[in-house]
């Protein structure tokens, strides 16, 4: 790591102690460099995220080092988390000594050496340019818009991500630099643990992994239970399908979670704290380690934390990436060696947890808001958002919109500002059909409902939860039943398999669902499966309402949601789908079928020439058609039929 | 005491017991099938579920708390819809078979369903199939029939302390099996049987020997013998709904002859035996400073925890072989010779309370010329099968004696059915051998009881005081061993039965877990005790005779040869 040096490092934590404005004037400059504001030499920052690498940064990196290299020049490279802007990636950014930072997407490997010619050679390229961070220590170029009035990232309110892409994130010194630790030195100074409770409560933090309890008011259940040993926990088993909020918090910033981790057992009075989090996060589990050991050697971990006598040790336990894990009990067995399978509530953690100790356990973004609160106060965190959702939330958006990514927004967004604004509208310019906001105990927001603002209660008027932040876009041509089947399956793989509603009743809603999308055909009559599947539909509801009412846990309570809330909101497509056994949105393979019209097929035998089942027959320059039993429908004819001869229906 | 509302009625109540508790109490019934009397719950089931106001779900009963004011309806239409439901979705992945089912009419599952009115297939789809494990030679295990209430995890787990099995897989998926899905005869199981007598289906079932045995009767080439253990005579009895722990011991000669059997032995005369060779062993090793404590035997799923779990322990734990396998030996030699019969036709079937007495009657150490010492054991279960099959019943039969020449026992030998009993009888016996006298004041009542862990100091002789502790339960087994192992030296002999309070509580005795039952036959074996004529074990005639006969005296060379066996370190096979 370049620019570390441990003597300053240990000196800025020295100084955590002491109010900025009070630091001795050397250290104040060397803030200055932490922050990018006086460079010696070039920066290029590059996004190597799991994201980031995803699209191909690490080889961007590499070749960025190459050409350095080659072209002898003297820059520091530094990798960086992810900022959100996925769809761009890989990203990299460049910052000249003087001059402002510029940022480039979709820098590939082959694009490196064209885009660091240009810039070093005095030219920033129109292309790939994003935009240039604003700094009014810097100077700016001209004609060159500002990333901050970019639609993605204006209409963001960036406080858990305002690190994320921006600052190294193994240098504690650059964390720093961004008043990091502040809060966490305010508090041990100022503040007793009831008082910290009681300020976190006043804030109107609630938990971010799905199900809004106010944040405060749990640790402080959890400091009234008195004991020799208590736990705190933090949840990292993201486990909802698309959701990648806390990995990219972690990899991007560990250093804020690690401090809302120490704030936390320092209010519920634990010496001992866990990261949960899944094996599937190598990165993620790297930058933590590190950091655990950086915030060791320099006395912010250990004994006697900022001379507060306040101890705390902090360990990471892997997890094998089951979503019910995310359940609080089922961490905690799992935790405890066990399979990870809920336990009766009461006794709640707060009361007997890890190792029936009194135990807290919040999810990853809770506690990246807690730094933020430490620092500001409570009157800054609760200035924004809604009358019952305070703060900001991170959204994972993928699915037909055209800019996916991670994003931030003030609670009370409007759901259409994040689809149309942020997310730029939907890709091809298709209508928006739905949102399924919350993953798999989630549900739907149709587009009547395009104008809700976002926050925990009104989300759950429409059906919806706010869940951790998983948001599906889906377009016209999303088949909801199909969407319902895919959460399904999801919810039924992952059941822990304990409670027989969740494990059998969801399996019988699946089952269901399978049996609507399939066609006449594929019934065996001899078992009268068409009257089963009649049947069947007919106790959906009932079983929906048994489950919710009688699972165990959260997993199977909400296990019924993804059909629920598609019944409610696109009830006719389900009823086209088992009355009229069609799929409207063409998706449902079994459900359509693929006709030729005759009129205006001219023979040219592309499409029978690619059909992979030889279901499409006809001499040339004659109309083909299509047998039906043949056809795999895998659409590959509508694809090259240059004379949209082909009908799916 | 507080006052909650059940169903518009007002109930006591008290602080820290569930629901159902107190429900129970009041004689509110509220159906269960995961729930396990003494454990901890884990509200798997959701059949108890009821309806709380103010909560938004439904909540099970058997896990939650009572608290002051509580509001609860058992048996709301909401509440009696999602336990019907439940039960029909279990019946939506169970296999169809019911008439060929072991569990007919024996079956939690059918009781439930009949119960809830459950009249209609509401919910289709697959049916999990899976193979059964016919691996081990004690237990057989059908996956396609268990529910997953998780009964048998957690008896094996929380009583046992053996973990044998466990949930593996996940959803719709998920199977209790063993580690690596090996089958349980390459599994750490020590076949005890205690979650066969908990699985509410016929998941989990003994190996059953009826067949053969049935087989060995028809037989005119074979002599069928059969020895039953202790507790049976106290416990046959409920199968055929007698009072709970009432004697049978006549009764059941009888049916055993009725059903062919030629030869009837009671299996307490060799518990005299072993007691003859146990105590002086015991004898033998304090005056000789020998490997100390010394500890039991006679329980097969305690031998194989060892071999497992205390390999150090092999040294203390007596050669003497176990009361089933002394008689197996002495019937096919000392019985042999004096019938002029050769071993090979004889059939020798041991009624016992026990599963893992199967699997020590296939022990290799017990065969000798390829020929078994016990070929075929019983369980009570199986027993009371034979009796039913055989179109009989315990009032078909007049009150019989047992054969010569192994049919006399001291009450001694009977109460080895109780968790205690085998320490009593030792110690009777222990002390003679050492003083010369009878032991008076015979009633050891420190050592008796359902109690998991029991000590006693004996002063035998004035210079002599000996330390006892009894367990029973594989968990309480463990609590002992670990103490002497971390220096504990106290302690002389260790009694350790496998299931908790003894063989009257075995694996293969009926199904449940009646602690009322269990309790009135540990009242009826001491009863017997308390009156008998032959207190000690030395006093038995058979046993004087079979002495001066045969084997000389206790430990001579014939007797190491017939009636005591070796133990071996088991290889973890997995790892």
């Amino acid at each position: 790591m370049p620019n570390t040096s441990t003597n300053i490092r240990s000196e800025l934590v020295q100084s955590l102690n002491k109010n900025p404005g009070d630091w001795s004037q050397d250290l104040q400059d060397e803030l200055k460099n932490y922050q990018h504001k006086e460079l010696e030499k070039p920066i290029i920052y590059i996004g190597t995220g799991t994201c980031g690498l995803g699209a191909g940064a690490g080889d961007t990196l590499k070749e960025v080092k190459d050409y350095l290299e080659r072209n002898d020049i003297d820059a520091e490279v530094k990798e960086v988390g992810c900022i959100g802007f996925c769809v761009e990636e890989p990203l990299v950014d460049i910052q000249l000594p003087g001059r402002t930072r510029v940022g480039f997407s979709e820098i590939t490997e082959d694009k490196v050496e064209g885009l660091l010619d240009s810039v070093f050679n005095g030219q920033i390229p129109a292309e790939h340019l994003v935009g240039q961070f604003k700094d009014q220590d810097l100077e700016p170029y001209e004609d060159i818009d500002y990333i901050e009035d970019h639609p993605f990232f204006r209409n963001q309110t960036r406080r858990v991500l305002e690190n994320c892409g921006r600052v190294e994130p193994t240098s504690l010194e650059e964390y720093i630099a961004q008043d990091g630790f502040q809060g966490l030195a305010k508090i041990l100074r100022t503040t007793t643990p009831e008082e910290l409770c009681d300020l976190i409560k006043d804030s109107g933090l609630r938990g971010r992994g799905g199900a809004g309890f106010p944040t405060g008011l749990k640790w402080k259940f959890a400091l009234d239970n008195a004991a020799e040993q208590k736990y705190f926990i933090c949840n990292a088993d993201e486990g909802d399908p698309g959701a990648f909020m806390d990995r990219a918090v972690i990899e991007g910033d560990p250093y804020r979670l690690l401090e809302g981790m120490i704030l936390g057992s320092y209010a519920i009075g634990a010496s001992k704290a866990i990261v949960y989090i899944r094996a599937e996060y190598p990165l993620a589990i790297t930058r933590l380690n590190h950091a655990i050991s950086v915030l060791k050697e320099e006395g912010l971990l250990g004994d006697n934390i900022l001379n507060s006598g306040f101890n705390l040790e902090i360990k990471i336990k892997k997890g094998a990436g089951a979503f019910v894990c995310g359940e609080e009990t089922a961490m905690i067995n799992s935790i405890q060696g066990k399979r990870g399978m809920p336990s009766p509530r009461p006794p709640y953690p707060a009361e007997k947890g890890l190792f029936n100790k009194p135990t807290n356990i919040n999810n990853v973004e809770t506690l990246a808001n807690v730094p933020g609160i430490a620092r500001n106060g409570p009157e800054w965190f609760k200035s924004i958002g809604t009358e019952d959702s305070k703060g900001t939330k991170v959204f994972a958006v993928s699915g037909d919109v055209k800019n996916t990514g991670l994003l931030e927004v003030e609670m009370g967004v409007r759901l259409k500002e994040i689809v149309y604004n942020i997310g730029g509208g939907i890709a091809d310019d298709n209508e928006f059909k739905a949102a399924q906001i919350g993953g798999p105990s989630g549900g739907c927001v149709p587009k009547q409902h395009l104008d809700i603002e976002i926050d925990y209660e009104t989300l759950q008027e429409v059906g919806a939860v706010m869940g951790s932040g998983g948001l599906v876009i889906m377009d016209e041509n999303t088949c909801m039943v199909d969407v319902a089947k895919f959460f399904m399956d999801f919810i039924q793989r992952e059941s822990c398999g304990k409670c027989i509603p969740c494990r059998e009743g969801t399996r019988r809603m699946l089952d269901t669902l399978k049996a609507i999308t399939r066609s006449r055909s594929q019934e065996d009559k001899s078992k009268h499966e068409s009257l089963k599947r009649f049947k069947s539909v007919v106790y959906l509801k009932r079983l929906s309402n048994v489950i919710q009412d009688s699972a165990h846990c959260g997993l199977g309570q909400t296990g019924p949601n993804p059909v629920l809330s598609t019944l409610r909101w696109f009830r006719d497509e389900y009823e086209k789908h088992i009355y009229e056994r069609t799929c409207p949105a063409g998706v449902c393979k079994n459900l359509i079928s693929y006709n030729i019209d005759e009129d205006k097929c001219v023979g040219c035998t592309l499409c029978a020439q690619k059909c992979p089942s030889d279901a499409i027959k006809g001499k040339q320059q004659v109309p083909h058609y299509i047998v039906d039993d043949e056809c795999v429908r895998c659409g590959q004819c509508v694809e090259v039929c240059r004379f949209d001869a082909i009908n799916v229906k | 005491m507080f006052e909650i509302q059940v169903n518009d009625k007002t109930i006591k109540a008290k602080k820290g017991e569930t629901i159902l508790d107190a429900c129970k109490r009041a004689d509110i019934y509220i159906p269960t099938l995961c729930y396990m009397e003494g454990l901890e719950p884990t509200g798997a089931c959701r059949v108890c579920v009821v309806e709380m106001e103010g909560q938004d779900g439904l909540v099970t009963a058997c896990a939650t708390p009572v608290e002051e004011g509580m509001e609860i309806q058992t048996h709301s239409p909401r509440a009696v819809r999602a336990r019907k439901t439940n039960i029909e979705l279990i019946l939506a992945d169970h296999p169809d078979d019911c008439l060929y089912c072991v569990r007919n009419g024996d079956c939690e599952l059918q009781e439930l369903a009949e119960d809830l009115g459950v009249r209609e297939r509401r919910y289709f789809g697959d049916k999990n199939e899976y193979d059964l494990d016919d691996s081990s030679p004690a237990i057989k295990r059908d996956p396609s029939k268990c529910i997953l209430c998780g009964k048998c995890v957690r008896v094996c787990e929380e009583v046992q302390t053996v973990s044998a099995i466990d949930f593996v897989n996940r959803g719709s998926e998920t199977i209790v099996d063993t580690a690596y899905e090996e089958g349980l005869n390459l599994s750490n199981c020590v076949y005890c049987g205690q979650c066969v007598r908990v699985c509410p289906t016929g998941a989990l079932r003994e190996q059953s020997h009826i067949k053969e045995v049935k087989e060995a009767i028809n037989n005119p080439d074979k002599m069928v013998v059969v020895q039953n253990a202790p507790s049976i005579s106290v416990t046959i009895g409920e199968e055929f709904g007698l009072r709970k722990g009432k004697d049978v011991v006549g009764i059941m000669n009888g049916v055993l002859r009725r059903l062919g059997f030629d030869r009837v032995f009671p299996t307490s005369f060799s518990a005299d035996l072993t007691i003859m060779e146990e105590a002086a062993e015991l004898v033998e090793r304090i005056e000789n400073d020998g490997d100390l404590p010394l500890i039991t035997s006679c329980s097969p799923g305690w031998i194989k925890f060892m071999e497992e779990y205390y390999p150090d322990f092999i040294d203390n734990v007596s050669t003497c072989r176990s009361p089933q396998q002394m008689m197996g030996a002495v019937i096919k030699s000392y019985f042999a010779e004096e019938e002029g019969i050769d071993p090979e036709n004889i059939y020798s079937v041991a009624i016992m309370p026990c599963t893992a007495k199967k699997f020590e009657a296939e022990r290799p150490e017990h065969t000798r010329g390829g020929n078994p010492d016990i070929d075929a054991v019983l369980t009570t279960r199986e027993f009371a099968r034979m009796i039913e099959l055989a179109g009989l019943d315990l009032s078909d039969a007049e009150p019989e004696g047992h054969d010569t020449p192994f049919g006399e026992r001291s009450s001694a030998g009977k109460i080895f059915g109780a968790s205690g009993g085998v320490m009593e009888a030792a110690v009777r016996t222990a002390y003679n051998f050492i003083t010369g006298e009878d032991l008076e004041d015979m009633d050891l009542e420190s050592v008796r009881g359902l109690n998991g862990v029991k000590e006693a100091k004996i002063q035998i002789t004035e210079d002599l005081e000996i330390g006892v502790a009894v367990a029973s339960g594989l968990k309480n087994a463990r609590k002992i061993l670990d103490q002497v192992k971390e220096g504990r030296d106290d302690i002389h002999f260790i009694e350790v039965m496998t299931c908790p309070g003894g063989c009257i509580n075995g694996g293969g005795q009926p199904r449940g877990m009646d602690m009322e039952a269990v309790k009135s036959r540990m009242k009826a074996l001491y009863n017997i005790d308390k009156t008998d004529k032959v207190r000690r074990s030395y006093e038995n005639n058979a046993i004087k005779r079979i002495y001066d006969e045969f084997l000389g005296e206790p430990l001579s060379e014939k007797s190491h040869e017939l009636l005591h066996t070796t133990y071996k370190k088991r290889e973890d096979v997995l790892l």
